[in-house]
């Protein structure tokens, strides 16, 4: 009989611009090593994941990372409680920062994570990745952070039109002008702060790899897929797993020479004279992981694993020309069910 | 000029590039020509028996045949000579 383990997962927003959380706990139900319990761990009162009984056994609301880490470690303290959560994966880029934090805490009263080091996390978020690129021999588009407007004029002496206006976190826009730029800067400032990103534009195919390190500087697993169906927002609709030699090699230098710890997504373009470019490090699984599963590196399975002390035999294969292809569909759920995780904050 | 050797190519001619996930369809006669250049034959070999089996010139076929292998080489399907 397999062990039945409690793991909670964040990202339940299964909606069009999609968290990983539902790929993620679909990939754990598929576990050949043990069986799980599945807590959810919501923000919002519409995340669709709550709501499917099937994927998710009970879910917890839990505060904003914007809340403190002290509301956090409360909440998880509670749900502990009642639940014995043994592992938490946290799914989205603004909550890993306060989770990184609470690691050591929440290891003293039993639940493991497999995160990355504050120092990982840190160095390769967007206004770091020139120096990130440059200290690890990765090709990564000029970029710069800017504070406010009266720096656009300026841009036009270090990037060539178009370029690429980014939140800290999330969001992407194209700009062909000085003025685009602006209304962009704007937008995305009034949704995910200061600063805002510039990064030179450059004309390719998009690739991602998603994979996993074990903080010793091996590569677990290392899936590389090309978007076949791309949404207004930049988001895979669809997509095939692909056998790039290079792309796995840059995933595996990036991972042994920053001993990575835990779950990652590459963001790559390759340009008409096949160099490739990182343009992003996502410091967690990706929306399309359950692909990983399909290719056979069930990639948080063996996160789990590793987040448990286990050792973890690095996958060598995957299968190529598997491809994912993402649906949505509507549940039809009782007002009451709304009402009670609003109100009660559990259901 | 070489076919490069993980390019695969189904019976109903969907032409699958596992390097770059690009996938392309060709038609019969296409088929037998793609078929043709991965076993190395030459393009006598190939002239000469595309010209036996169908109603065609030989300039005709040397520029289909031209502009077929182009579209090979634009959507990197084949290794040139120079290429190793």
């Amino acid at each position: 009989m397999k062990d039945k383990i409690c793991i909670a997962v964040t990202g339940l927003n299964a909606i069009d611009s999609p968290g990983p959380g539902i790929a993620v706990i679909r990939s754990l139900r598929e576990a050949k090593s043990f069986d799980v319990k599945i807590i959810g761990l919501a923000y919002e009162s519409l995340e669709p994941g709550i709501y499917m009984h099937d994927v998710v056994d009970k879910t917890y609301q839990i505060p904003y990372p914007t809340a403190g880490t002290e509301n956090l470690l409360k909440r998880l303290e509670y749900i502990h409680d009642i639940e014995k959560i043994d592992v938490i994966i946290p799914n989205f880029d603004a909550e890993l920062f306060p989770m990184i934090k609470l690691e050591a805490q929440l290891k003293k009263i039993g639940i493991s994570m497999f995160l990355p080091t504050v120092e990982q996390f840190e160095e390769r978020l967007k206004i770091n990745l020139p120096e990130f690129g440059k200290k690890y021999g990765i090709k990564v588009p000029h970029s710069k952070a800017i504070f406010s407007t009266a720096e656009i004029a300026g841009l036009i002496n270090e990037f060539t039109y178009p370029i690429v206006v980014k939140g800290k976190h999330y969001d992407a826009e194209i700009a062909h002008t000085p003025e685009q730029v602006n209304t962009y800067y704007n937008k995305i400032s009034a949704k995910w702060g200061l600063p805002v990103i510039i990064q030179q534009f450059i004309h390719g195919i998009e690739y991602n790899l998603t994979g996993l390190g074990d903080g010793k500087g091996n590569t677990v697993a290392a899936v590389p897929m090309r978007k076949q169906y791309i949404t207004e927002k930049g988001k895979a609709w669809g997509g095939i797993s692909i056998e790039e030699e290079n792309i796995l090699k840059i995933a595996e230098n990036f991972v042994s020479s920053t001993k990575w710890r835990g779950g990652f997504e590459l963001e790559l373009l390759k340009d008409p004279n096949n160099n490739f470019h990182l343009l992003e490090i996502n410091p967690r699984m990706p929306a399309w992981i359950y692909l990983s599963v399909g290719v056979g590196q069930n990639i948080p399975e063996a996160l789990v694993k590793l987040a448990l002390g286990e050792d973890v035999k690095p996958f060598d294969t995957y299968k190529v020309g598997k491809m994912f292809i993402r649906y949505s569909w509507d549940m039809i759920v009782d007002v009451e069910e709304f009402h009670t995780l609003s109100t009660l904050g559990e259901l | 000029m070489k076919i490069k050797k993980n390019i695969a190519l189904s019976e109903s001619g969907f032409v699958f590039n596992p390097s770059t996930g690009e996938s392309f369809s060709v038609n019969p006669i296409g088929i037998e020509v793609f078929n043709a250049i991965k076993e190395e034959q030459s393009y006598e070999e190939i002239s000469k028996t595309m010209l036996s089996k169908y109603n065609t010139d030989g300039d005709t076929f040397e520029k289909d045949y031209n502009d077929f292998v182009q579209l090979l080489n634009t959507y990197q399907l084949i290794e040139l000579a120079n290429e190793g």
